[in-house]
């Protein structure tokens, strides 16, 4: 399928071109004069070329934060993809079940992120909470304010509870654009459902779930707000991922530097993940998907 | 066909993911007082005051009037400039076009967080800060690639002939786009509506930050609840109950497309 060749299209991707670049060009040329420079104060700054970008990187607190990113984001993806890919073949395809299981899935895709967070404040809280309550009621301890490892649980079990539905509305989608004659001549030749499963809907979901394993490595690498209004990031660091730890740069100390540096390297570490995902993506538009 | 296993298995999984947000019901319906002194799996003596004092009181009920506020500038933006664009990267090959959809969906990739500072200085340079249209064109930066994005994907279903024959018949772009072309991919810009709305409500960080007091969000509005007292943890599950409500509303509206709008249209 030959696109029409018509470099005027530009004039319609103008507008685009423009709002983007207000909000993101701009601001990212400011991070960058701002990574370079030793601002004290006003009409106070001297050009110091790489030097925080020497200190960023030599932080042990940034290798600490980002050990625990990418730790997060791989069992982020190795929990919710197969766990959705579950949920979506268990949906029902037609009657009123559909209406109701799309609504209950999408609700907590809707809820403003420091609200979840508040959500399950609300519901570990070992004095009120009830999946806390039950818990230390079971004689098993349980306090995420207190102990890293049930803070990680809970942080973890956040994530799920919020985006599995999301990588189960995709798998749904993708499962429902198969066409019941595939699933007529699977039956005829006796195939079984793991059959089914393998090379019917498993190949024919592949172009959703590379899009389901993009959004769900990007979002979940620069979680913030959840965890934030959950944990603060503590006990200690142990919840501080590479957001909550910028933010946390950029509060601190009234020169931008160093925050800036790190938002530099930051920004650079997701386009690179961005990249890779993107011409993976390109291959599977170009497979025999469509 | 499907055993009754899969059924079982997913009624139990909605039930679990309805929990949370049931517990912060049963929280809103109950006072300070009696959540703290004594554990409750329902409220035996369920109470409106929770939500009637939101509803009383401006500092609380206008965070939600500035939250819709900028989010329906932020649809209203997002859609008049993604749809041209679109249509261009949906039509037609032209210079950079790749690297221009790379880009732009870098852009929908970009931590929050890093852009933080530089908008603040850049919205208090051009005397933006604290109003509803700082927070709209902030969120225009994850939301048009979005929108193009999703567009494209509804656009390229529909086939070129469409295009041919009504240029052949005499019609100009604009005409044919907006009588012709728009009206054909209706339920696309529905979709596309529902997730630009969804991702400005629910993204806090930067709305937070670009305002003060005039345009707060919610999430601001919600720091209320630790008064001098501590923390009033009714008030804050009933604020955060009515943050749910607009979102579910949404849901409704747009339940049959939305999961081909979250798959982008390329299903």
């Amino acid at each position: 399928m030959n696109k029409w060749q018509d470099n005027r299209a530009w004039f319609l991707v103008m507008p685009v071109f423009l709002i983007v670049a207000f909000s993101a060009i701009i601001p990212l040329m400011m991070v960058v004069d701002a990574s370079v420079h030793d601002i004290s104060g006003p009409g106070n700054r001297v050009f110091v070329g790489a030097e925080w970008f020497k200190e960023v990187l030599g932080d042990r607190r940034l290798h600490d934060a980002l050990r625990r990113q990418l730790t997060f984001s791989g069992l982020v993806l190795l929990i919710e993809i197969p766990l959705g890919v579950a949920i979506a073949l268990a949906m029902p395809r037609r009657g009123w079940g559909v209406s109701v299981t799309l609504l209950v899935l999408a609700l907590p895709l809707l809820i403003p992120w420091n609200v979840i967070g508040t959500i399950w404040n609300l519901f570990t809280r070992p004095d009120i909470g009830l999946l806390g309550v039950l818990l230390n009621g079971l004689g098993i301890q349980f306090d995420p304010t207190a102990a890293p490892l049930d803070a990680w649980i809970t942080v973890m079990l956040m994530d799920v509870w919020h985006w599995t539905p999301l990588v189960a509305l995709l798998a749904y989608a993708g499962l429902r654009a198969i066409p019941d004659a595939y699933y007529l001549a699977a039956r005829i030749d006796g195939a079984s459902a793991w059959a089914v499963f393998r090379y019917i809907q498993l190949p024919k979901m592949r172009g959703v779930l590379m899009i389901a394993v993009l959004l769900r490595f990007m979002d979940s690498f620069v979680i913030y707000a959840e965890p934030f209004v959950l944990t603060g990031g503590g006990p200690g660091d142990s919840t501080t991922f590479l957001s909550t730890y910028l933010v946390k740069l950029a509060g601190g100390q009234s020169d931008l530097g160093p925050a800036a540096a790190l938002a530099l390297i930051y920004f650079l570490i997701a386009l690179a993940v961005c990249f890779a995902f993107y011409r993976a993506l390109q291959n599977v538009g170009s497979g025999d998907q469509r | 066909m499907r055993p009754r296993k899969g059924t079982i298995g997913l009624i139990l999984y909605l039930l679990l993911l309805l929990l949370p947000i049931y517990w912060m019901f049963n929280m809103s319906l109950r006072t300070n007082a009696d959540i703290l002194n004594e554990f409750a799996l329902y409220p035996a003596d369920p109470t409106f005051a929770n939500y009637i004092k939101i509803f009383t009181d401006p500092a609380w009920y206008s965070g939600y009037i500035n939250s819709i506020t900028y989010v329906a500038m932020n649809v209203l933006i997002s859609l008049s400039v993604a749809l041209p664009a679109a249509y261009a990267f949906s039509r037609y090959r032209f210079l950079g076009d790749k690297h221009m959809f790379f880009w732009l969906l870098t852009n929908r990739m970009a931590p929050p967080a890093v852009f933080l500072l530089p908008f603040l200085q850049l919205y208090s340079t051009f005397g933006l800060i604290d109003t509803h249209i700082a927070v709209a064109l902030a969120h225009t930066l994850f939301n048009v690639p979005l929108a193009v994005w999703i567009l494209e994907g509804f656009m390229s279903g529909v086939p070129r002939e469409i295009d041919e024959t009504a240029y052949l018949d005499g019609y100009g772009f604009p005409r044919f786009f907006l009588t012709i072309f728009l009206p054909l991919i209706r339920s696309g810009i529905g979709v596309t509506a529902f997730f630009c709305f969804m991702f400005s409500w629910v993204e806090l960080l930067l709305a937070r930050t670009l305002t003060d007091t005039v345009a707060n969000p919610i999430a601001a509005t919600m720091t209320r609840a630790v008064g001098a007292t501590g923390l009033d943890w009714g008030l804050l599950a009933a604020a955060g109950m009515l943050t749910i409500v607009p979102g579910a509303l949404v849901i409704w509206f747009v339940r049959n497309y939305m999961a081909k709008g979250l798959a982008l249209g390329r299903v």
